[in-house]
């Protein structure tokens, strides 16, 4: 393998391993605070055996998230140096807040864990909230910081060399917003149809339906609200992109030639080589509207890009009909969802919503990492777009097919045994949690 | 601003040796217990170290966010000169890290405990050992920008006898300060032998590594004796350093253990102080002779001035709520 080919899948692979278990970090603490505010006001054991239960959950997720994100620190150092170089003291601002963040979320997780019984109660509460806003705050300065790199502002590039550095400049850059508000909802979304799924099919299957069941609503609300807003927030980066990054919205639509009206394609094969699309549907004048918000407007195609400031068509093209295909079905799950509560019919007598959420558990998370390769594939062959090529940041050390292999390897192993785990705690839901009491932590 | 910066660079990294070298150390201790005592190490040990641990691994994150915002320069010459002593210190974090949480979290208590007992020593011991390479590495003098094969690159700039000397006297540290932080955590008289002891073992396994350092040293030309016997402030604090050991015995006859601790940490600083004094801010020593600095390298002003003033805000935030959470889980044990 190419060192060139393996420092990208490696960083590719750390980022898409370690988005999982941060999502996971930013979310759980938001469904298990309802879930510890619902026990202190109701006094109702159930739900205090369900944050428990979360609780455990997320300390395992977020072990394996410190490690990974620890990994990711070092590995921006380690596959791109000269990147690092240039960029660290540029869009450097988020991260050390996001070190404040990180240090407050960890704080309060040491409370929250181990607090049951030795704190104030709404302290103990409160402690909670705090790691799930801290949470939330470092994961929007980290895409903050990959914003800069779709739409780098902060300093001037004057001969190759990079001058008036101004990191606040660099920090609210033109993508920001419109990536972390996307992200955000993408947390939610995915982690939300993944609890509630695995506790629709604990419903299903008759283990502690009471348990269950309250689980499920909690996560169900948050992750079809988001589900509901996601597809908004698409359409603002979608026209977001369209301004800053022409050649990645083209490669998204796999647009070759400029058009206006420009066409939507929905699937289709796309031929690198001939520069075709074949067997997508067309929508007329869609992609002008998503784009440009007006359906007759000109959108620029890759005709107008420099051959060698292409990004990888196919892939980016797929990724992005993944993305919006499972957006779409999420929210009609929502919808219908919304429709049953709203009709105050019993969930469990509605098997088939139930056995769609079954299904639904792991489509946000594989929309969420093709969004991520949409956003970070779409910029090749740029590492800081219009200013660095990634082939000209990669450390000169030969031998990185080696460590991919082994860093490759450490992640497969880690994620069977996380899941082996979460097996784990489930089954054991009704031994430990049937009981009036139980151990401590 | 930049000496802001610098301070809570130093700090941090400080704070890592103490602290993430006691929770290394914990491991590294219970590789050397004998199999019947190991589970009550065990425990002991998740109760003092469970509840801060992740605030522990914090201080490596700070310190690498302030050298690749601050000082990209060191940043990355340690990531391309370093980069295989920094991936093993990395797989090392990686699997003791979770080894430690999953084996508490397990549901279920079965044979794969002992997988994760396993990996949590090994992985400790490991981790500790390169961070020590790593460290020892920067002031050798072996890293060669200007190498041009492979081994002088990126092999022989820590794969040197001063570095691995460094790397055992780091995990013989890690296991002292693990030691005597344990004492204090057990009310049982014989597990309180237990740990004596092993503090004795770390004690001695330390001195005996220290004189490798300044033999190894001696043998790779570098100036490691000038560095810590000719200027005032190293030759202090070894002094210091030797003067509180005495203290420390004697307090630990006497069962004090809350001072104990106090003066291990001391210890440790002195040492790295006494090490590190004589070539500040200098940070990476070169083979040509050459080193790179702190004060040389340090990122535009703007960005200094916006770090100092996050890690200044940070702390603010920070450290009431870091002091509460040791105070409510030490106040606990009494
Ligand atoms: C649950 C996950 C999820 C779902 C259902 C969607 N997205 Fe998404 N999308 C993401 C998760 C995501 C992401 C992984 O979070 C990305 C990667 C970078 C970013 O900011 O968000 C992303 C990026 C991303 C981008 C590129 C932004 C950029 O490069 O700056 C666009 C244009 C869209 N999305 C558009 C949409 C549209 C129109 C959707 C319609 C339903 C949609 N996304 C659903
Ligand atoms: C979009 C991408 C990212 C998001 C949303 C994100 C978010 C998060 C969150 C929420 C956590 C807390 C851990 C948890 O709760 O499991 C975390 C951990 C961490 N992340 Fe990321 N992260 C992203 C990418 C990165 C990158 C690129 C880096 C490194 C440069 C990084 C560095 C870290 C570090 C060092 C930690 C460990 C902090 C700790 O010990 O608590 N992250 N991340
Ligand atoms: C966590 C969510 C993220 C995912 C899943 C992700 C995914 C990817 C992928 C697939 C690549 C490889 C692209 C290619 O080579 O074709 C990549 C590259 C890269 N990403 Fe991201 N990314 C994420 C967030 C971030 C963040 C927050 C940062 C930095 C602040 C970042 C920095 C980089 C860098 C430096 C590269 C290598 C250079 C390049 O290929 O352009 N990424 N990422």
């Amino acid at each position: 393998m190419d060192d060139f080919i393996a420092a990208r899948s490696q960083m590719a692979l750390s980022l898409g391993f370690h988005i999982i278990f941060s999502c996971i970090g930013m979310v759980m603490p938001f469904f298990m605070a309802v879930s510890h505010y619902k026990w202190l006001k109701t006094n109702d054991e159930v739900y205090k055996n369900l944050t428990k239960a979360w609780s455990k959950g997320v300390a395992i997720f977020f072990a394996t998230g410190a490690v990974s994100g620890t990994m990711l620190s070092f590995e921006l150092g380690l596959l791109w140096p000269k990147f690092m170089d240039h960029a660290g003291p540029i869009f450097g601002m988020p991260f050390s807040l996001e070190g404040t963040a990180f240090f407050i979320e960890a704080i309060a997780l040491g409370f929250f864990l181990y607090g049951w019984n030795k704190l104030n109660k709404w302290f103990h509460w409160f402690t909670g909230m705090v790691v799930g806003v801290s949470g939330l705050a470092s994961g929007i300065l980290v895409v903050a910081a990959n914003a800069w790199m779709n739409s780098p502002a902060g300093f001037d590039f004057v001969n190759g060399k990079y001058l008036n550095i101004d990191p606040i400049q660099a920090m609210f850059n033109k993508a920001w917003f419109s990536q972390a508000l996307h992200m955000c909802l993408a947390a939610f979304t995915a982690t939300g149809f993944a609890v509630a799924g695995v506790h629709a099919l604990m419903i299903l299957r008759n283990r502690n339906a009471v348990f269950h069941l309250k689980a499920f609503k909690i996560a169900a609300v948050f992750a079809c609200i988001a589900a509901l807003l996601q597809p908004l927030s698409g359409d603002i980066s979608a026209k977001d992109v369209a301004k800053r990054q022409p050649a990645k919205l083209a490669a998204m639509e796999a647009l070759y030639k400029t058009e206006k009206p420009a066409p939507l394609l929905i699937g289709g094969i796309v031929n690198e080589k001939d520069k075709t699309v074949k067997g997508a549907i067309k929508i007329p004048g869609a992609l002008s509207f998503l784009a440009h918000g007006d359906f007759k407007a000109e959108v620029k195609g890759l005709d107008q890009i420099p051959e060698n400031e292409h990004p990888p068509v196919a892939i980016t093209h797929y990724a992005f009909q993944i993305m919006v295909g499972i957006g779409t079905l999420l929210l009609l799950v929502s919808l219908t969802y919304f429709f049953i509560l709203f009709k105050k019919k019993a969930l469990t007598e509605k098997r088939w919503l139930l056995k769609l959420f079954v299904f639904a558990i792991p489509l946000g998370y594989i929309a969420l990492e093709a969004g991520w390769v949409v956003t970070e594939v779409g910029r090749q062959p740029w590492i800081i777009y219009g200013i660095m090529r990634t082939k000209d940041a990669v450390t000169p050390m030969p031998g990185i097919a080696y460590s991919f292999y082994i860093f490759s390897a450490i992640y497969v192993s880690l994620s069977v045994i996380v899941t082996f785990l979460l097996y784990r705690q489930i089954k054991m839901v009704p031994i430990l949690y049937n009981k009036t009491e139980q151990n401590d932590n | 601003m930049k000496e802001v910066v610098i301070t809570f660079l130093c700090m941090a990294i400080l704070l890592y040796f103490l602290l993430g070298g006691a929770d290394f150390g914990a491991g590294i201790i219970e590789l050397f217990t004998s199999t019947k005592n190991r589970s009550k190490t065990r425990k002991t040990m998740y109760q003092a170290i469970g509840p801060v641990w992740e605030a522990n691994h914090m201080w490596l994150i700070i310190a690498i966010v302030i050298l690749f915002v601050g000082f990209p320069f060191i940043y990355t010459t340690m990531s391309v000169y370093l980069h295989i002593p920094l991936a093993i210190m990395l797989i090392g974090i990686i699997a003791r890290g979770t080894a430690f949480v999953f084996r508490h979290y397990d549901a279920v208590k079965d044979d794969m405990q002992w997988l994760y007992n396993r990996i949590f020593r090994y992985s400790s011991f490991v981790t500790a050992l390169f961070l020590g390479i790593i460290a020892g590495s920067l002031i050798s003098g072996h890293i060669d920008p200007q190498a041009t094969d492979f081994y002088t690159a990126y092999i022989s700039g820590w794969l040197n006898w001063f570095s691995v000397a460094v790397g055992f006297f780091t995990v013989a540290l890690c296991g002292f300060l693990a030691a005597i932080y344990l004492i204090g955590e057990t009310k049982e008289a014989h597990d309180k032998r237990r740990f004596i002891k092993k503090a004795e073992f770390m004690n001695i396994a330390a001195v005996v590594f220290g004189a490798m350092v300044f033999i190894a040293a001696q043998r790779d030309k570098i100036p490691l004796i000038d560095w810590v016997f000719k200027s005032t402030v190293g030759l202090s604090a070894i002094v210091l350093a030797s003067l509180s050991l005495v203290l420390l015995w004697y307090l630990l006859i006497k069962g004090k253990t809350k001072v104990l601790r106090i003066l291990a940490g001391f210890q440790v600083t002195m040492i790295l102080l006494a090490i590190s004094y004589a070539h500040f801010p200098n940070f990476i020593r070169l083979k040509s002779g050459d080193a790179i600095s702190l004060l040389e390298t340090v990122g535009p002003e703007k960005t200094i001035y916006s770090l100092g003033l996050a890690l200044l805000l940070g702390s603010v935030l920070i450290l009431p709520f870091l002091g509460y959470l040791f105070y409510k889980f030490q106040k606990k044990e009494e």
